[in-house]
């Protein structure tokens, strides 16, 4: 298009010097609503610049824009220094821009390797080069070092794998710019740490990268600037090394922050609500054993794939399971969501929009889908509806532009509280928590786990499932660890602590506590 | 507006996102229709004709109120033509046997009508737990079973036509050429129906959960909805709608052969797509489907009236039509 002299020199060095990608004056709004206030922005050839905000400021709309699937409502989106106006995001693409989605954009029913290539298949006169794609997609699979194989198709792969290919894909394209909106959310400290050496090496070769992610110390550490959005607007940039976390959070929330996690409860005396014995899912958990008292927070740690989300599926009925379960003393059959709600279980699920929501319909039919039996008789009670509604965007503080708002048009944190006001809507006795944070706010993060105390405190039995090790030390009382499918032990009180959980994680100690 | 959240309300009060094309669409459309059928011919509007109109619809009419849960739930039913017409044939089997039993008056056709109803319903049983509990795929069970279903017809007339008894028809007949008030029966079932079906979509919690699943069934599943259970009642009630509009049907001409019910399954989701109800599931509305089917009718009438176009394209217009009631849909969601 125009003479881009960065592409030729591709060094950190020389292309410090002119912006890669800007934003001048860019505002953007949604109907009646702004989101986006006049921002101005730089991200520089091998620079790794982070974008930071609470869930809602404007972060992902911004990418959008930077890499052509929003067009501002006002303002320049500058590519090496000329204003350009990508028609599309095919075009931002074939420009060397790309942008990994926060929410997946795969084809479910495809191969993980006609994923990568498609739109851009390579052939071979007119047919597809099957032998060339199998090898660049199994060498890109190999440098992320995931054991995904190339023909897995993408519907049966997990969600972390499914990041992996995302980025996989991305990788394919040669991007100079590459662009990525929350890509640690679903990843494992592992699968971020390859990642980030991906990153580093992208850096090395001149690639300008930009993304967001709401766990401040990845930021602090692989970040060189920082830039803070609040409310739409940009609040300042400045070199990671100048910013601590605190002081991110600060300038993200515009307040300062205290403990994060409240203080623990305790529940030792309490009578047990929950019981599980030699609960098997078949072919992933085996003989799994735990319980649970009345005001009780249990986490369970341990790798993504030792069994989590599937023991927890298969006490709520959503997976065969056998093996006893006993609620409040009572032995009871759970063979489906509906049974488990009567029994006083409910379980927020990790995957909120393949699982959770329903991303097409509004806030208020979403919100009452678990607990529609509470607002119907014959007719369901609209007024009850709207009610529920008010007090859950209250009590959640759920910000969302607009009440009739499609679920897919809210962001991604405000989404999870919603998820969050739908189960406690059920008024459940035992809370399943898969992944309470995930692509959550700091700000929200201290709320979230302030709502998680006070469900403990009214007489709730809580489990939360969590890869965020501090979020299981800071909040549970309890901590069972899974490896490969059983329970590799529980650490209580004093003894929960990072070094206990990773060994038994790792299956590193034999010291199993019993299943108590 | 000075910052995000105070737009927020200010979005909040001036509510609803103005009237947009998808909903008043086929509004347009049928007023349309309706205003070029009054100037065309002026015996559009009399009492004789709009009376036609609507009784004919009633049949296609009652069955895509209940093809519309089945779309919404994200199913489709191929076989309910085939199935009026295996109903009707063994309605008809059904009351002429009782005869010599209960005599050519009312007990006859009532027990007729019940028979109606009960075989409906084991049709819609077969459809739905071939659908849930064999888990094969909706387009393939009801491509089959409108086979069978025609195929079983044409083999109780043995090729021919089933006559009902010459003296019940006569006091059958009303049930169709008769009303109250001037309004023919099939008009005011219709009406009833159409009535309970948006109550039940929009207001009860199956007309939700058959959203939820159309939308995304894991969604519905993790949420609680017994899925199953409610696509297969979605299918059973579609069999029950199919018997009620066959009872309808049968006074009209008191016969039944293999052509009876011809292509009614595609005028059915035919009016279920103009009015609205998307096709892959997920949201539905059942007095769009109501004007769906007036929309098709009426363009039927209107070509029998006047001599403007052939009534033999009838077919093709009604195409266009549904093609151009996809485009619409498809629009609204392509805004960028
Ligand atoms: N298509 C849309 N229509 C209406 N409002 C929208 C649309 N897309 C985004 N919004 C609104 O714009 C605001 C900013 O959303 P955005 O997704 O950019 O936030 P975010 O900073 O990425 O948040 P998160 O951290 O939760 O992902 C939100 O209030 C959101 O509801
Ligand atoms: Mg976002």
């Amino acid at each position: 298009m125009q003479p881009a002299p960065q592409t030729t020199a591709r060094t950190a060095t020389s292309a410090a010097h002119a912006p890669i990608l800007a934003l001048a004056g860019v505002s953007r709004s949604f109907g009646p609503v702004q989101v986006l206030f006049d921002v101005d922005f730089d991200l520089y050839p091998g620079e790794v610049h982070a974008l930071i905000g609470e869930n809602g400021a404007g972060k992902s709309t911004m990418m959008k824009i930077l890499s052509g699937y929003l067009e501002p409502t006002t303002g320049e989106v500058m590519l090496d220094g000329a204003p350009v106006s990508f028609t599309s995001s095919e075009d931002a693409e074939d420009r060397g821009v790309v942008l990994i989605h926060q929410e997946f954009n795969l084809a479910d029913q495809l191969s993980v390797e006609q994923n990568i290539f498609l739109g851009r298949e390579l052939k071979r006169g007119l047919f597809l080069d099957h032998k060339a794609m199998r090898a660049t997609t199994n060498e890109l699979l190999a440098r992320l070092e995931t054991k995904t194989p190339a023909w897995a198709t993408v519907s049966k792969i997990s969600v972390p794998e499914k990041q992996m290919v995302e980025i996989a894909k991305a990788l394919s394209r040669e991007a100079r710019v590459l662009i990525m909106d929350e890509p640690t959310a679903v990843l494992t400290r592992n699968e971020a740490e390859i990642l980030f050496r991906q990153i580093e090496r992208l850096k090395a070769q001149g690639t300008a990268i930009l993304y967001t992610s709401h766990k401040l110390d990845e930021v602090a550490r692989i970040a060189d600037r920082v830039t803070v959005l609040r409310d739409g607007r940009h609040v300042l940039t400045a070199p990671a090394s100048e910013l601590s976390e605190d002081a991110m959070a600060e300038a993200m929330v515009g307040r300062e922050l205290s403990n994060l996690f409240p203080d623990k409860a305790d529940a030792n005396a309490a009578e047990t609500v929950l019981v599980l014995k030699d609960f098997s899912v078949p072919g992933i958990v085996e003989n799994a054993n735990f319980e649970l008292r009345r005001g009780e927070i249990l986490g369970f740690a341990g790798l993504v794939g030792s069994g989590r989300t599937e023991l927890m599926e298969g006490l709520i009925g959503i997976r065969p399971a056998t093996g006893e379960i006993r609620v409040n003393g009572k032995a009871r059959q759970i063979r489906s969501v509906d049974d488990a709600r009567k029994a006083g279980i409910a379980y927020l699920t990790e995957d909120r929009k393949e699982r959770g929501l329903l991303l097409n319909q509004g806030m208020r039919p979403n919100l009452t889908l678990l607990a529609l039996q509470k607002f119907s008789r014959i007719l369901i009670d609209r007024d009850a509806e709207e009610k529920a509604l008010d007090r859950s965007i209250r009590e959640f503080d759920i910000r969302a532009p607009s009440r009739e708002i499609k679920v897919a048009n809210l962001s991604g944190g405000n989404q999870q509280k919603l998820l969050l006001a739908k189960t406690m809507l059920a008024e459940p006795e035992i809370v399943i928590i898969d992944e309470p944070t995930r692509g959550i706010d700091i700000g929200t993060k201290q709320q979230i786990y302030q709502f998680v105390r006070r469900l403990a405190d009214e007489g709730r039995s809580v489990i939360i499932i969590s890869s965020e090790m501090a979020e299981v030390i800071g909040l549970a009382t309890r901590v069972a660890v899974m490896r490969t499918g059983r329970i590799a032990g529980t650490l209580k009180g004093g003894d929960i602590n990072e070094d206990a959980i990773v060994r038994l994680a790792m299956g590193l100690e034999k010291k199993a506590e019993g299943n108590d | 507006m000075t910052d995000a959240t105070t737009a927020g309300t200010a979005a909040v009060k001036t509510g609803r996102p103005s009237l947009d094309l998808h909903v008043i669409g086929p509004i347009v459309a049928l007023l349309a229709l309706i205003l070029i059928g009054a100037l065309m011919n002026p015996n559009f509007l009399s009492y004789g004709n709009v009376t036609n109109v609507l009784a004919r619809s009633a049949f296609i009419g009652i069955i895509a109120v209940g093809m519309t849960f089945v779309i919404t739930a994200g199913g489709l039913d191929l076989s309910v033509g085939s199935m009026a017409a295996f109903i009707a044939g063994l309605m008809i089997i059904v009351m002429n046997a009782l005869v010599p039993t209960l005599g050519t008056g009312w007990p006859t056709i009532l027990a007729g009508m019940a028979a109606a109803l009960a075989i409906g319903f084991a049709a819609g049983l077969f459809n739905g737990l071939l659908i849930t509990q064999a888990r094969i795929e909706a387009f393939i069970v009801t491509l089959g079973s409108m086979g069978i279903f025609r195929s079983l017809v044409t083999w109780l007339a043995d090729g021919g036509t089933l006559s009902l008894n010459f003296s019940v028809r006569e006091v059958y007949r009303p049930v169709y050429y008769d009303g109250i008030f001037g309004i023919a029966w099939p008009i005011i079932v219709f009406l009833a129906i159409a009535a309970l079906g948006e109550i039940v979509m929009r207001h009860t919690a199956f007309g939700r959960h058959c959203a939820a699943i159309g939308s995304n069934e894991q969604v519905a599943r993790y949420s609680a909805v017994h899925v199953d259970r409610a696509r297969l009642a979605g299918y059973v009630l579609l069999g029950v709608l199919v018997g009620v509009a066959t009872i309808m049907y049968v006074p009209r001409l008191g016969s039944a052969s293999s052509s009876t019910g011809v292509l009614w399954e595609l005028e059915a989701i035919a009016a279920v797509i103009i009015g609205g109800t998307v096709l892959k599931g997920g949201f539905g509305r059942v007095w769009g489907t109501v004007i769906g089917v007036l929309i098709l009718n009426l363009i039927e009438n209107i070509l029998n009236l006047t001599d403007l176009v052939s009534p033999y394209l009838n077919g093709a217009i009604q195409g266009v039509i549904i093609i151009l009631a996809v485009v619409l849909q498809r629009q609204k969601k392509a805004t960028r």
